[in-house]
Parts: C-alpha cells; sequence; structure tokens
C-alpha cells in the first residue's frame, strides 16, 4: 500500500521527515520498501498557458505554441501532442530543465523551428502509464483547477507530497486503509488520531421504495448494506481526490468510481457501485452463481461461474463478482443518473477462492482475504454517499437497506503483565503495559495490578490470544530494547547421531580421495530419474503439477546428476572431473504414505585423475582408480562381511564388461563401473566411471569391534608367486583360494602384476602375487613356509589349472 | 739420543706429510706406513730393546707420545676429508626449490555443506541436537502443524510442489521440528534442535530464486524460554558467521508459526554498518526470521501452550553463503562448476 505522507496529516500531526519516519515504522511495525518523492530529482518545470496554436509547416502532426510561462515574452514550444489546443493551461519543462529519468530539456530546433522547452505528458514528469487519466494517456496533461502561470507545477499535481510503500504482512492488513495506518503510526508517536465523521443528508425519497435486497447465502455474507444515490452528474473528480488516487496507484476514471476508491483507500472497506438503471427487476440479489453462469466483468472477460461463485444479482442475472469485481453490464458509464452503493462483509476464503479460480486478484479481493475492520462497514458507505452528494451533486434516498446486519464487538483478552514478561525477558510495569496498549488504541481494564483485561477493536482483527497482544507489547517497546540473553536450561549434550557421524565421515573420505563434493537437483526428468536404479523394484515418484519437464520426477538415482554436473563441465572445457554427491534417492513404495527416502553416496571421475607435468605423467581415470577409492571407504569400517566385487553385465546405463556389483558379505550395498558409451554419448561426455552406494543399508551393517594387536615382534616373511591362468580366471577366484589355503599365518596378498601379450599363451594371462606370513609368537620356519606355499599351489594347479610360472 | 732424534724427525716429517693430503685414500696409505707394523714406529719401538733400562721408558714415552700426535693429526685430518668430500657432495645435490611440488589430489567440500557443518558445530556446541526429517512432507506436518490449515492463505499453491493432494516437497524444514516436538520427552530435559536440509518451492529458477535451496531451522521449548534468550541466541550466531563485531536487531514481521515474529537484520560486514552496495546503503542485511512459537503449534504438537513455549528461527545457507562469499547467482551451487566450487577450499 502506497502512503501519502500529506494525506496521513489529515488525521495525525508530523513532524518528522519521511525517511525517519519510513525509518522508524519498519522497525515498529511494518517494512517500508521505500520513499517515493515524486518531484525529486526535477526541475524548471512550470504551468504555462497556450495563447496561440498554429500547425508547423514541415510537419503533419506537430504544432508551433507561444505560451506563457509567466515571463515577459512568450515561450515558442514545439508540441507534437494530438491534444494541445490554445487556451489551455500546461505543464512545460523549460530549457535547461531536468524532467522524469534525468533527462534534460535543452532549446533546439524541430525541423528548422525553434522551441524553447516541452509540453509535457504526465508520464514524461514520472508519472506511471497506470495512474494518467485516460483522457491524458496519449497526450499532454491540461490543468482543469485554477493554475498561476510561471509557477513549478508540482503543488498542482500533489508531487511535493512523499509516497511510503508499505510493505504490508498478511496479518496486518488493518494498513491497507489511511485510517489504519493512521492508528499504527499515531501509536508510534503517542498520538490519537482524528477522523470526521461522514453526515448525509438525505432526501425524501425512501430507499426501499426504489429497490429490494435479498441476501441467500447469509453464513458467506455476514454484513451487506446498501445505499441508492439519485441525479448523479458524472464529471471529472476535483484534483484533490485525483492527486490522492494517483498516489495510491489508483486511476482517477470519474467522480462516482473515484468515490468508490477513495473510500476503499481510506477505510480498507472496498465498495461497489452499479448503474441503477441497468438492473432488469430492481433488486439485489447476493447468491450462489449456477453453474455455468455466464458473467462479463470489467475487464471485458467473459468468465463461466461454478456454484461456489458468490454473485450479486438483479434477480435474474449476475451484476458482477461479490467482493471482487463488477460486471460490465452495470458498470457506471457517463450517463449513469442514479447508483447503488454496496459495503458489505464477504467471507474471505470465498472471495480469495473466487479470485483464484478466475485469476482475478483486485485491491478488493485482495482486502476481503486479509479482512476488513469490521466495525466500520456501515461508516465506510455512509462516507461514499455523503461526499457523492459533495461532488456528484447527488441526492441519497432516504435510509440504508439492509441484506444483512452486522454488529462488530470488541475482542476481549485476558493478560497477565507477569505472563508478558516471562515471554520477553523483560521487567515492564503494569503502567508501560497499560500505556503501550492505549496508544495503539485498545481498551484496558486492571482487573488487578498483574491481571489487564485488553479490548481490541474490530479493526485489529489479527489480535485474538495473548500470544498477539505480546507482539504488540514487544514491538512498541522497541526489540531494541529487549535484552539479550541465552536459554539457562537443563543441559543434555550436543552431538550427531550415528547415521549423521557415518555420512560426516563418507564425505570426509571422498574429499580425502580427490572428489570434489557437489549438489545436484532431487528432481529431475523422468529418463535421468530412472537411470542408474540400485534395484529393478524401484518405483518412481511424479509430481503433481511440475513447474518444468525438466524438474518434475524425484530422483531414483544420484548418478545421473553428476552426469549432468560432468557434463556441464566438460561444456566448458573442464574435462579432468573426480567429483561426488551424498544425498537422497527416494523409492516409492506401496504401503507408505511417503517414499522411502534413502541416503545414497556416488562418485564419477573422467579425463585424468593425475596431470603431466615436471615430474609425473599424465593418469587416466579408469576402473580401478576408482574401485581404490570405494574400496578403501567399505574396508575402512571393518565390516563383518567381506567386501565383494561381482561382475553384472546386466546394468542398462553400464558397460556391460566393466561393472561389478558391490556386496559387503551377502548384501548388496551398491555397484561401480563405467558408463555404458551410449549413455555417456547421450549426456555428451567423455569416457566416465561411477560408482553408486546406499548409505541406509551400509548403516545397518554390522562391523567387527576392533581390538588392538601389538605391532609383531617378529620378521614377516614373503614369498612371491606368478601364475598362468586362463584369461577368465578373476583375481577374486584366485585370491580366494589362496586366502583359504594360506593357512593361519597368511596375513596380506598383494597382486603386483598382470600381464597378458608376448610370451604368454594365447588365452592366458599372468598373474604375480606376493604373500606375506607373519605369527605373532614365533619366527616361522623355511620349511612351515614351504609346506603352506605348496598346499596353495596344489589348489591352485587343481581349481584354476594355474601353471606356475 | 738418535733414537729420540729419529722419532721427533719422524713426527715433523709425518706432521708435514699429513697436513698435505687430499684424499682419505693416501691419509691411510700414510697412516699405515707410518705407523704400520712395517712403518718406523714399530722399528724405533724395536730398536728400544738395545736401550739402557733407564732410558727404555723415557723413549718409550716419548714414541708412544709421537704415535698419538701422529694418530690424532691422521684423524683431523680425516675429519676434514670426509667434511670436505660431504660439502662437495651436497653441493651436487642442490635443487631448486622453486619448483613446483608433487601434486597432491583432495576434494573440495560443497560451499553449502561448509555453511551448513559451520553453523551445526556451533549449536552442537550449545548442547542441541541435529534432527534430519523427509523432505518429501505430508501437508499434516509441513503445513497444519505449522499452524498453517488448509485455507491458510500462506499456502498458495504455487509455492509448492505436491505429488497427492495430502503430500508435497517440504517447503520448510519446520516440519521436523513438528515431529521432533510432537515425540518429545520434557521429562528429560528441555528440546533443543536445529533441523538442517534440502527444501523446494515452486520458482522459476533465476539468480535470486531456485527450486530447491536449504535451510536450517532452530528450534528451543521449555518452561521458561523468552525472547530475549532468542535474541541472545541469533546474537551468537550472527557473531560466529558474520564477525565477532556483528550487531544484529530485530523488525517486526510475521509468519504463521511464530507471535511474535520478527526479520532479522545483521550490521553489514563488508561496510561495518556505513553502508555499502552490499547493504545496500542500510548498513544492515536482513539475514533470517525468527519468532516465539505460536501457541497453536505447541498445542498442535500435543504440547501444553500454558506450560512450555519457546522460540524458533530459520535461515537460508544459500543466502548465508551468497553474503559472505559475495555471491551472485544462486543458480552456482547447483550448477557445480568445479572452478566455482574448487575456490571453497578450507572451511572456517
Amino acid at each position: 500500500m502506497k502512503i501519502s505522507y500529506q494525506w496521513l496529516q489529515d488525521y495525525i500531526k508530523l513532524t518528522e521527515d519521511p525517511d525517519v519516519l519510513a525509518d522508524k515504522v519498519s522497525r515498529t511495525g511494518i517494512e517500508v520498501a521505500g520513499v517515493d518523492y515524486p518531484s525529486r530529482g526535477l526541475k524548471k518545470i512550470v504551468v504555462g498557458h497556450i495563447n496561440q496554436v498554429e500547425p508547423h509547416p514541415d510537419s503533419d502532426h506537430l504544432h508551433i505554441c507561444q505560451v506563457d510561462v509567466g515571463e515577459a515574452e512568450a515561450y515558442q514550444i514545439v508540441c507534437g501532442a494530438p491534444n494541445v489546443a490554445a487556451g489551455q493551461d500546461v505543464i512545460v519543462a523549460l530549457p535547461n530543465s531536468r524532467i522524469a529519468d534525468n533527462v534534460k530539456i535543452k532549446k533546439s530546433k524541430m525541423r528548422g523551428v525553434v522551441s524553447q522547452g516541452m509540453i509535457c505528458a504526465l508520464q514524461e514528469i514520472g508519472f506511471s502509464d497506470s495512474v494518467v487519466p485516460k483522457d491524458y494517456a496519449n497526450g499532454i496533461y491540461v490543468f482543469t483547477e485554477p493554475v498561476t502561470v510561471g509557477e513549478p507545477v508540482f503543488k498542482y499535481l500533489g508531487m511535493d507530497d512523499a509516497i511510503l510503500d508499505f510493505d504490508i504482512t498478511p496479518n496486518r492488513a488493518d494498513t491497507l486503509g489511511m485510517h489504519g495506518t493512521a492508528w499504527e503510526v499515531g501509536a508510534m508517536y503517542n498520538e490519537k488520531p482524528q477522523f470526521k465523521k461522514p453526515v448525509v443528508t438525505e432526501s425524501q425519497t425512501p430507499a426501499r421504495d426504489l429497490l429490494k435486497v435479498t441476501v441467500e447465502n447469509k453464513a458467506k455474507v455476514p454484513a451487506y448494506y446498501l445505499r441508492v444515490v439519485e441525479n448523479i452528474k458524472i464529471k471529472p473528480s476535483p484534483m484533490w481526490l485525483q492527486i490522492r488516487l494517483w498516489h495510491a496507484g489508483v486511476r482517477p476514471i470519474n467522480n462516482v468510481v473515484d468515490i468508490t476508491n477513495y473510500i476503499m483507500l481510506t477505510y480498507g472497506q472496498p465498495l461497489h457501485a452499479f448503474d441503477y438503471d441497468k438492473l432488469g427487476p430492481k433488486q439485489i440479489v447476493v447468491r450462489n452463481a449456477k453453474a455455468d453462469e455466464p458473467l462479463t466483468t470489467l475487464d471485458g472477460v467473459e468468465r463461466t461461474l461454478t456454484t461456489e461463485d458468490l454473485v450479486i444479482t438483479d434477480g435474474v442475472a449476475p451484476l458482477g463478482f461479490a467482493g471482487v469485481m463488477g460486471g460490465l453490464d452495470s458498470e457506471i458509464t457517463d450517463t449513469t443518473k442514479t447508483v447503488v452503493l454496496e459495503s458489505a462483509l464477504f467471507n474471505g476464503t470465498s472471495i480469495r477462492k473466487t479470485a483464484q479460480r478466475h485469476n482475478l486478484r483486485t485491491d478488493a479481493s485482495t482486502r476481503f482475504e486479509k479482512g476488513i475492520d469490521n466495525a466500520s462497514i456501515q461508516e465506510a458507505l455512509e462516507a461514499a454517499a455523503s461526499l457523492l452528494t459533495e461532488l456528484a451533486d447527488a441526492q441519497v434516498a432516504k435510509g440504508i437497506l439492509v441484506g444483512n446486519d452486522y454488529v462488530a464487538e470488541d475482542t476481549v483478552v485476558a493478560i497477565k503483565v507477569s505472563r508478558i514478561n516471562h515471554v520477553l525477558g523483560t521487567t515492564l510495569s503494569t503502567d508501560t503495559i497499560t500505556d503501550i496498549f492505549e496508544r495503539l488504541g485498545f481498551g484496558v481494564k486492571l482487573e488487578t495490578d498483574d491481571q489487564l483485561m485488553v479490548s481490541v477493536p474490530p479493526r485489529r482483527w489479527d489480535i485474538s490470544i495473548q500470544a498477539d497482544l505480546i507482539e504488540e507489547v514487544a514491538r512498541m517497546y522497541g526489540y531494541d530494547n529487549l535484552p539479550s540473553t541465552l536459554p539457562v536450561v537443563a543441559m543434555n549434550p550436543g552431538k550427531f547421531n550415528p547415521q549423521q557421524q557415518f555420512i560426516r565421515r563418507a564425505k570426509q573420505m571422498m574429499q580425502a580421495s580427490g572428489l570434489s563434493e557437489v549438489i545436484s537437483y532431487g528432481l529431475t526428468t523422468e529418463t535421468k530419474a530412472t537411470q542408474f536404479l540400485m534395484t529393478q523394484n524401484d518405483v518412481l515418484t511424479k509430481l503433481d503439477w511440475p513447474m518444468t519437464v525438466d524438474h518434475a520426477y524425484l530422483r531414483l538415482n544420484l548418478i545421473s546428476g553428476l552426469l549432468n554436473d560432468v557434463a556441464y563441465n566438460i561444456a566448458r572445457n573442464q574435462t579432468d572431473l573426480a567429483i561426488y554427491e551424498q544425498g537422497r534417492a527416494f523409492t516409492k513404495t506401496e504401503a507408505a504414505i511417503r517414499p522411502d527416502e534413502r541416503e545414497y553416496l556416488a562418485g564419477a571421475v573422467t579425463g585424468l585423475v593425475k596431470q603431466a607435468n615436471w615430474l609425473q605423467t599424465k593418469q587416466a581415470a579408469d576402473f580401478y582408480y576408482l574401485k581404490g577409492i570405494v574400496d578403501q571407504f567399505l574396508t575402512a569400517h571393518n565390516y563383518t562381511g567381506a567386501v565383494t566385487y561381482v561382475p553384472n553385465e546386466k546394468r542398462p546405463e553400464m558397460h556391460p564388461g566393466r561393472t561389478a556389483d558391490i556386496y559387503v558379505g551377502t548384501q548388496f550395498v551398491g555397484f561401480i563401473g563405467q558408463v555404458h558409451p551410449a549413455i555417456a554419448k547421450a549426456y555428451d561426455i567423455n569416457e566416465t566411471y561411477v560408482f553408486q552406494l546406499d548409505l541406509t543399508t551400509l548403516l545397518t551393517l554390522t562391523s567387527e569391534r576392533l581390538i588392538s594387536q601389538s605391532a609383531p615382534k617378529y620378521p614377516a616373511v614373503t614369498r612371491d608367486i606368478a601364475l598362468l591362468l586362463e584369461k577368465d580366471v578373476s583375481n577374486e577366484q584366485v585370491v580366494t583360494i589362496i586366502q583359504r589355503r594360506g593357512g593361519q599365518y597368511l596375513q596380506n596378498i598383494q597382486l603386483f602384476d598382470v600381464y597378458q601379450g608376448k610370451n604368454i599363451k594365447l588365452g592366458h594371462k599372468s598373474l604375480a602375487y606376493s604373500l606375506t606370513f607373519q605369527n605373532s609368537e614365533a619366527t616361522l620356519t623355511e620349511d612351515a613356509i614351504n609346506e603352506q606355499m605348496a598346499k596353495i599351489v596344489d589348489h591352485l594347479k587343481a581349481e584354476v589349472h594355474a601353471e606356475i610360472r | 739420543m738418535s733414537l729420540k732424534n729419529d722419532l721427533d724427525n719422524l713426527k715433523q716429517k709425518g706432521l708435514a706429510q699429513i697436513q698435505e693430503v687430499d684424499s682419505t685414500k693416501v691419509l691411510n696409505d700414510i697412516r699405515v706406513s707410518l705407523l704400520g707394523k712395517k712403518g718406523p714406529i714399530t722399528n724405533v719401538l724395536r730398536g728400544m730393546k738395545d736401550l739402557s733400562a733407564e732410558e727404555r721408558p723415557k723413549v718409550g714415552a716419548f714414541a708412544n707420545e709421537v704415535r698419538d700426535t701422529l694418530t690424532e693429526a691422521i684423524e683431523a685430518k680425516k675429519d676434514e676429508l670426509q667434511a670436505q668430500v660431504l660439502n662437495k657432495k651436497l653441493q651436487e645435490e642442490t635443487i631448486d626449490v622453486t619448483l613446483p611440488g608433487r601434486p597432491v589430489s583432495v576434494g573440495t567440500s560443497h560451499v553449502l555443506s561448509q555453511v551448513m557443518d559451520n553453523i551445526e558445530e556451533l549449536f552442537i556446541g550449545m548442547g542441541y541436537q541435529v534432527v534430519d526429517g523427509p523432505e518429501v512432507e505430508e501437508d499434516h506436518y509441513n503445513f497444519e502443524m505449522m499452524n498453517m490449515p488448509k485455507d491458510h492463505p500462506a499456502r498458495d499453491m504455487q509455492d509448492t510442489f505436491y505429488i497427492t493432494q495430502n503430500v508435497l516437497m517440504r517447503t520448510h524444514t519446520s516440519p521436523v521440528q513438528a515431529r521432533t516436538l510432537e515425540k518429545h520427552d520434557f521429562s528429560k530435559g528441555p528440546l533443543k534442535m536445529i533441523s538442517p536440509g534440502r527444501v523446494y518451492r515452486r520458482d522459476t529458477d533465476d539468480a535470486t530464486h531456485s527450486h530447491q535451496f536449504h535451510q536450517i531451522e532452530g528450534l528451543v521449548v521449555d518452561k521458561h524460554i523468552t525472547m530475549a534468550d532468542l535474541k541472545g541466541t541469533l546474537e551468537v550466531l550472527a557473531r560466529h558467521f558474520f564477525g565477532e563485531d556483528r550487531e544484529i536487531r530485530l523488525r517486526p514481521s510475521y509468519f504463521p508459526f511464530t507471535e511474535p515474529s520478527v526479520e532479522v537484520d545483521v550490521s553489514c560486514f563488508n561496510c561495518n554498518g556505513e553502508g555499502c552496495a552490499v547493504c545496500k546503503h542500510t548498513g544492515w542485511i536482513e539475514v533470517l526470521g525468527a519468532g516465539m512459537v505460536h501457541p497453536n503449534v505447541i498445542k498442535n504438537a500435543g504440547v501444553d501452550p500454558e506450560v512450555y513455549g519457546g522460540f524458533a528461527f530459520g535461515l537460508g545457507p544459500d543466502r548465508f553463503a551468497m553474503l559472505k562469499y559475495g555471491i551472485d547467482d544462486i543458480r552456482q551451487f547447483y550448477l557445480n562448476d568445479i572452478r566455482f566450487l574448487h575456490q571453497f577450499k578450507v572451511e572456517d
């Protein structure tokens, strides 16, 4: 809501600079988004009187005007506005003046004719298109009230004002009217705002003879009042009224429409005016719309109504939406003679739903949605009627027509001074607190020195419980004045839970392994959401109403997000990447309301993992590089089950020959491998290796309890063994045999060479291992080791046809 | 006394020889030739049997003295020569210490993780629990428990990604608080918690909006938690994160789940409150929202608001990171340009 500083002065005396006021309001109640000084930055813009207009000899639309600007000689100004005419009082930007957007006007020549300045449209001196009266929308502005030639225009246009932009939170709709704003500002300065009660002079004609009113759905219309106003003369509003409207961002239209808007801005009470002569039967019936009933609203849009919409009708057809927007058929026009004025209270939820359904949010609907002052519904009607007699020479028919009557009452909240201090951590006295409530216009009754009964007027409908009152005290007392303490409570240890610790450790280990953390989007496309599944049983979840197709499904994997990041970086020539993400995947389960959220850890490497430099050759990412990282992470946890890698050629997005499922014991925990070249191509990325682990599952696994061993006192013995094997025999098969047959002293098996090619039989390969034996009790004898080695060799020969090289 | 003279000559000659030597090998030869079994001193000593019993000890003692002198001289020379050799070797081993070191690849933590870790650790230190909750929430916990019943204007459709009528992507981490408060056993002490995590809003991504971002919400509930406690706690947070000299100020605001509700500004860390582009020349930067927990929220969780009350606050790690590091586009966090991410090397 745009608040005029000058208008506010009608109700309270303000001496403070508008900027200071704005800051104080922001600190005490409502954020002021900015203060606008309409004339700031403008200079040498004065009233001119056009003495003479003649066409420009070399133009079909320019005119040469002789303009009196209060100096000895008239200024010659070339003007292109279609509505320029002799005798007009206009806005003149003199030579060397400054108009809107910091534009400087100079004496110039237009098509050979000297022009000493410019005759201005309102837009050219900073007015928004949306507030300029239609008559002047496409031309210069012409004054309609007496002005003094040569004087600056600012005071005539209200531009010497300051406009505060109140950014109103939903609970403070009371400041959507100037009266409410005056209460709020008055409380800050301890000034009681003064308002004039409207006085209506009625004619002899009883309103009830002219119009009948019925409210069918009284639950949705707690208050409904009408007045009939006759013999109206439609004309432009006086300047003071137009100024108030345009400062509030409302376009002046004619006196009747302007008055309804003005009263809305004053009281926060939306009003509507119907053209009485356009009613069929002379009655107003408020009811729910019928299904598919048509209504063309004031904005010219034809709408199809539902039975949820509340409409004002003449008993036959809808005249408009209740509380949202009127209809075109009953609109006030230049020929309107008699007006039905409506002031009502509509159910906010109903209004909000109609506004939403028809995508039609208006100043009126906003106010009904957020809540109006239920105590001033009739007074607003009276103020409008009174102004119509004043500004439209109208007669107000006798009596208010009541469709539904409503008596607004104060809300009484009992609160203890001690309670307020208990919540705020203060030691405020009863006097201080009482004073704050009274400044806000609340009634206070002291039951005891501690117990207060606070009567809150209906305009502050947001206050109904103790916490609301405590907030009023806090903000008026000033948050700066609150003490600053820390909670004094029984102390419990603050610590991360096992899952949090596990995840933190996982992230640290990834970083220590050279992978950098990324954070991708949890919402993605259908295709990407369903790639790289842990199991084929994972079920996808879709958003009901996504914003874009790119973010419409909940991810079932983390790898597709990593590949997006890889692609993004490769497109920017960052081809060497080692990244990981820790986050959730969401798999739907029929039984539960929500999907199962599992904590995953995934990584991707591509390009070089070591750059060539003066002391090392480059090294490209490969399966084993990433496997080293994953294995280091998994084995560090010392799980009871062994970590194994089982080839899996069936993962659709993975290279069939370079992918392994990972198990701990018999539990599947994830997979690792090369992204299938076809998928890599689809992502527009190079050869990339990925892994994905289910941390939620890993957390459920048991680890061996670590019992410290002394460092061995006796020397270890190492034996190397080189094996010629058929190509299909895996390292794991060999290691398993060695482990099984290695005896109790076998400590470590180190694969130190893998070779196939020259000197090796076709279809074969050579694997060489270094075996370490250690007895912590004694020095091992040659014989014992030889015996063990013989056993190993025998089994390797028998089980995998190994030849010893 | 010719023996003695011989010995003396031997000594002088030997010392001169030793002095001139420039290699350990030659020195060794000299040692053998002078002190060896076939050397002159041994010879002299052998000739002692011809001396008188009176002279014998004198000459013997002198011979020993000569031998010791020469041995010492040889040892000294040997040390000197070895030092020379070592020095030469060291000189040859000199490297260019300005050449770059062998690269060690260490990954970086995402800047948002760094911000969240930093704040989590602060609150852990103050005895808070860190509580995680589901990113896909029930309407009940996300809205209703937070005092936003079905028709509440603050939950307009366009702000929320719904999955079904009752299931949605959480729009804040407050539902974690609702879930925790509902289960909390106050006989075991107060509830002090923070809930960090991802949240989602139905927004179009641009420089200042992201449909996915992060939140850390805090909640303290007990029998006597005051707004002054809130102010003090937020002061600790602001100073921890933005610097020890920071001040905070509270401004009235509105949230359905707190009453009173405040916006919290921190004095500008860029200009110390004098006014600059970062704080839009106000000296203050809005950093978070907070307030005293609305009695309905307490009541909805099955706790008696007449007895228990507390404060809550919510902050955006994305915004905190943007402010602290001058990041001007929130999308940077989720595009993961490696050059962007690698700037944030050390968590502080």
